[in-house]
């Protein structure tokens, strides 16, 4: 376990090593300042990137090793208008946790049971209808499908009614109190339904799949020979194994959703850690691309230790004696 | 238990018949009367091509304590009628007719009734234990659970009970056992474990669906035991559902042969096994090699397959392949009813003249095949050595660590074979699985020229042969695999498969188009059939095509894995034959590997028995079987049921203990000590000698090699 610890640790420097550099050679961060008018003086320009550690004149190893040196020491160092990465990457991760942590426990928990119900009733009404909207779903790109949850909303209940642009309405900004977490949950309704039938979809199909393996499998029918009653061995027995192989890709897909919620982040105005992805190499950022790519990185270890302790958990026949 | 030869049937080896049931210690049930009556089942299920009538009628009867048999092929409709009594169908499939359980009607009742009387009332063991228990969950956790359910009891009380019912079932050390999964106890014991789970509750009925198939022959004795005396235990009735005819012959008191969803004979083991009346029985007797048949001759098939259970034809469903149907067989179906002359009910409209006029012996024509005169007059010195192997060696790393791998020890796969095969012979290799046996094959087929032992094909010594000669020495040594689903690409026609290995070699065109059919209708096919897929044919058939395809080139040694357990016993009888029928017309030697004794008696000319990477015993035939001076030789022939009831029940089995020894951990000296029955009636000084020296071969006979310091020969067939 320490060793594989040790070599997700390695993989994570390796990349955000190496996105470093790929940011840092094709990002221009003096484009920013280039062609204004008035023309900045070349030097005022060397002299703003300087600051920020995002001068091309300087080599790009010893401004890694300015960067790297700032990580090791936990700061990721300052964005191209001078403020804090640290700052801004702490502020959205707060957003993206906000917006993804329900989605992604009812996008999972209403996966798996689809799928599983699915798999039981197969080629029955549900199963049928479950599936068609499950692709129907996964079909559609996120924008489109977030927009079209917007135009329902305001073609049957009226423009206006649900407030969808950003984490909450001006007047509630950055206030916990009663009314503001009422403001807060109905923001959340709509990029979080987006969420959770992007995941109730995916999830599902995956779930549906391992479940009719397990069904004609000897050892449920063994259960229900003991005497056990169908709905019980179909959960102790069925539910418990089949649920096995959709465990990492479960843990992958949530963990590194924090990164990939970019087109439901930009969709509905929520400024999260996908949006600023995008954000920062429209601005040729270098510094907060390489944070949010270390972050990246990071969760993909997180996820790799959660997924390998999470199913040896499960399963025993991976646990080493 | 240490490793005593355990007579089969402790105290009690009076035969079992109806009249003479064995006491049972439970008083609740009138043992006069049936305790499960199956009457009339029918099951149909829905399907794309019509109505599939899986059970078309089936009728038995068990008292308390009494075992019956139920043998069948698979598609007989046999498993499908213990899951309908359990109530475990799809809801898709129909059921109808009547179960009764102590007279307590079960069709009809809900899923929450039922579930009340499965795992109390009726017991169930399955086929696949590896596959039968969930992996997830401990045994013991399983075992509990299957307690808990039908009984007021915590849970310290039931993991106790757990415990007792492992070590009742033979689990040894069960208080450490009892927390183990699954995939940490070998075939045997899982099969033990899931006995052990369906005796807990004591239940009226075991229901055992070929328990013991998956299992070697030695592990098979065991577990036979261990449902024996969990019959003993609880005074259960045992059904007992297989297509193994020894099984039944020494287990069961009563069998009910069926086909296509209908039984069409049933009466007493004696009765059947020794006045089969209806040609589907006498088909079935007949086409099984026998472990106590000394003559070599050809079996007697049965021709073509089992119809279709959706469009039954009209009449009896065998007449088809009924060598003495008559017209009125293709007309009206027999029912399964006492003829005259007879003792025991059959579904067949001649049975009564196969009591008097007509000779069961000889109702199927008796296979011709020419034997090969000039072959066997040349003594075995004189003729020439196909293949030799010299002190075969595979060793595999065992090894741990992801990134750095650290070496923890060898695994001993292939520990130092020594043997030759010459022309015009075959070789039997036989041993438990996990011994080696495949092993030693793809090393052959691999012509390895690293590691210790040579390895030497029609003379040549295979190291240091180029690539070329390489290939040229695979022409002529092919192998046919066990499973011909798997060993046939099922996105080619046949007649592509058969020309794949010609084209590798450069045949031409028309050679090639010359040869598939000609090697079609060598193994039986029809040449026209060159343009169609291996899903189109049956289980016996595309065997014949991989056979086909291995002789393509012409090859004088072929190498067979397990080629006919795959498949049903009338289909492997025909398989069989012609593979005795191949060898003598093209001068073939084979290498044939079975874990089925009765098969490699019939086809061997010389046996090897393999034990934990190494050969224990080699020689003739006739010496290996009539004189087998190995124990670990003994206990695998003993182990093997005959299908003959009276004998079955005079013969004392020497069952080993516990299961082979895992390769990467082979015990000082020999290899066999820690099971051998032997080595306990030695006194300390010669025990000594076998933990210490590893035996070399001892020389019995002209032909007749073991690997034993103390190898005496034993009849125990």
């Amino acid at each position: 376990m320490l060793r594989k610890l040790a070599n997700y640790l390695i993989l994570v420097t390796l990349a955000a090593s190496l996105s470093y550099f790929i940011a840092g050679l094709s990002l221009h961060p003096q484009a920013n300042y280039e062609g204004r008018n008035p023309p900045l003086a070349k030097s005022t320009i060397s002299k703003t990137l300087d600051d920020v550690n995002m001068n091309p004149d300087t080599p790009i190893v010893s401004r890694f090793a300015t960067w790297a040196n700032g990580v090791v020491h936990g700061d990721l160092g300052k964005s191209i208008d001078g403020s804090p990465v640290n700052d801004e990457v702490g502020r959205r991760i707060g957003v993206s946790t906000r917006l993804l942590l329900l989605a992604t426990l009812i996008g999972s928990v209403g996966g798996v049971a689809l799928g599983t119900i699915g798999a039981i009733k197969q080629y029955k009404f549900f199963d049928r209808f479950t599936t068609l909207a499950s692709f129907f779903i996964l079909a559609m790109p996120v924008f489109v499908l977030g927009l079209f949850l917007k135009l329902l909303t305001m073609k049957f209940l009226g423009a206006g009614t649900i407030h969808f642009t950003g984490e909450t309405d001006a007047e509630f900004a950055g206030r916990w109190d009663f009314a503001a977490l009422g403001n807060r949950a109905e923001h959340m309704l709509l990029p979080g339904l987006t969420l959770i039938l992007l995941q109730v979809a995916l999830y599902s199909r995956y779930q549906r799949s391992t479940m009719l393996d397990v069904l004609g499998s000897d050892f449920l029918r063994t259960a229900r020979a003991k005497g056990l009653k169908r709905r019980a061995a179909l959960v102790k027995h069925g539910l418990r194994t089949a649920i096995l192989p959709v465990v990492p890709l479960l843990v992958f897909n949530i963990v590194l959703l924090f990164i990939g919620a970019t087109f439901t982040e930009k969709t509905f105005g929520w400024h999260g850690m996908g949006e600023l992805l995008i954000n920062s190499i429209t601005r040729n950022d270098v510094n907060t691309t390489s944070a949010v790519a270390l972050f990246t990185a990071g969760l993909v270890l997180i996820a790799g230790l959660l997924s390998d302790l999470l199913y040896a958990a499960l399963d025993p026949r991976v646990r080493v004696r | 238990m240490t490793g005593a030869a355990v007579p089969s049937q402790p105290a009690d080896s009076t035969p079992r018949s109806k009249e003479g049931l064995r006491p049972v210690t439970d008083t609740r049930l009138d043992k006069s009367q049936p305790v499960l009556e199956v009457t009339d089942l029918e099951v149909s299920f829905p399907s794309e091509a019509g109505e599939v009538r899986a059970v078309r009628g089936v009728s038995y009867a068990v008292r308390p304590g009494e075992v019956l048999g139920i043998v069948g092929e698979s598609g007989s409709g046999k498993s499908v009628s213990s899951m309908a009594v359990l109530g475990l169908l799809p809801d898709s499939a129909e059921v109808s007719g009547s179960v009764k359980l102590a007279g307590r009607e079960l069709l009809g009742l809900s899923d929450n009734e039922l579930s009340k009387i499965r795992g109390k009332d009726i017991g169930m063991v399955f086929q696949d234990p590896l596959s039968a228990l969930t992996p997830v969950y401990s045994v013991g956790a399983q075992i509990v659970e299957a307690l808990q359910i039908h009984q007021e009891m915590t849970k310290e009380q039931a993991r106790t009970r757990a415990i007792e019912l492992l070590d009742v079932v033979g689990i040894p050390d069960p208080r450490r056992r009892v927390d183990n999964f699954p995939h940490e106890f070998s075939g045997g014991m899982r099969q033990r474990a899931m006995i052990a789970m369906a005796i807990a509750n004591d239940p009226k009925v075991i229901i055992a669906d070929e328990p013991t198939t998956a299992l070697d022959v030695t592990i098979q004795a065991q577990v036979l035991e261990v449902l024996k005396k969990a019959q003993d235990v609880t005074g259960a009735a045992i059904v007992m559902i297989t297509h193994d005819l020894g099984v039944i012959a020494g287990f069961a008191d009563r069998v009910q042969v069926m086909y296509a969803g209908k039984p069409v004979e049933s009466g007493s083991v004696d009765e059947v096994y020794y006045h089969p009346r209806m040609p589907y029985t006498i088909g079935l007797l007949g086409s099984i090699p026998r472990l106590d048949n000394t003559e070599r001759r050809a079996l007697t098939p049965i021709e073509g397959t089992p119809p279709s259970m959706v469009e039954l034809p009209k009449g009896c469903p065998f007449a088809a392949r009924c060598p003495i149907a008559i017209d009125r067989c293709r007309e009206v179906e027999p029912v399964l009813s006492v003829k005259e002359g007879n003792t025991h009910p059959t579904a067949c409209h001649r049975s009564h003249e196969l009591a008097g006029a007509l000779d069961p012996a000889t109702i199927y024509p008796v296979p011709e095949i020419p034997a090969a005169v000039e072959l066997t007059s040349v003594p075995r010195e004189q003729r020439e050595k196909v293949l030799e192997l010299d002190n075969l060696t595979k060793h595999f790393p065992l090894t741990q660590g992801a990134v750095i791998k650290r070496k923890v020890g060898v695994v001993k796969a292939v520990d130092g074979i020594t043997l030759d095969i010459r022309e015009g012979e075959t070789l039997g290799l036989v041993g438990e699985s996990g011994c080696g046996k495949t092993t030693t094959l793809l090393e052959i087929l691999d012509l390895p020229s690293g590691q210790a032992g040579t390895v030497t094909v029609f003379g040549k010594d295979v190291r240091g042969l180029g690539r070329a000669d390489r290939k040229a020495l695979r022409r002529d040594m092919q192998i046919v695999f066990q499973d011909p689903m798997a060993a046939l690409d099922a996105r080619m026609p046949i007649g592509d498969i058969l020309a794949e290995p010609l084209k590798t070699h450069n045949w031409d065109k028309d050679r090639i188009a010359a040869r598939v059919p000609e090697l079609l209708e060598m193994v039986g096919l029809n040449p026209d059939h060159a343009d169609r897929y291996p899903q189109e044919f049956s289980g016996g058939q595309r065997q014949r095509i991989s056979i086909a395809r291995a002789l393509a080139l012409e090859p004088k040694l072929v190498i067979l894995d397990e080629p006919v357990s795959a498949l049903d016993v009338s289909i492997q009888a025909g398989v069989l034959n012609l593979l005795d029928e191949l060898k003598v017309k093209l001068g073939l030697s084979y290498l044939f590997v079975a874990h089925d004794l009765s098969v490699v008696r019939h086809i061997a000319d010389r046996i090897a028995v393999m034990y934990l990477g190494r050969i224990v015993e080699l020689g003739d035939s006739a010496s290996i079987f009539d004189a087998p001076s190995h124990p670990y030789t003994q206990a695998l022939l003993s182990a093997v049921p005959l299908p003959d009831p009276r004998r079955e029940r005079e013969r004392t089995r020497i069952l080993l203990t516990g299961d082979l020894p895992s390769p990467a951990n082979v015990p000082s000296g020999c290899r066999f000590r820690n099971r051998c029955p032997k080595f306990l009636t030695l006194s300390e000084g010669e025990q000594q000698r076998c933990h210490d020296e590893d035996p070399a071969n001892s020389r019995l006979a002209a032909d007749h090699v073991a690997a034993c310091h103390f190898a005496t020969a034993l009849e125990v067939i």
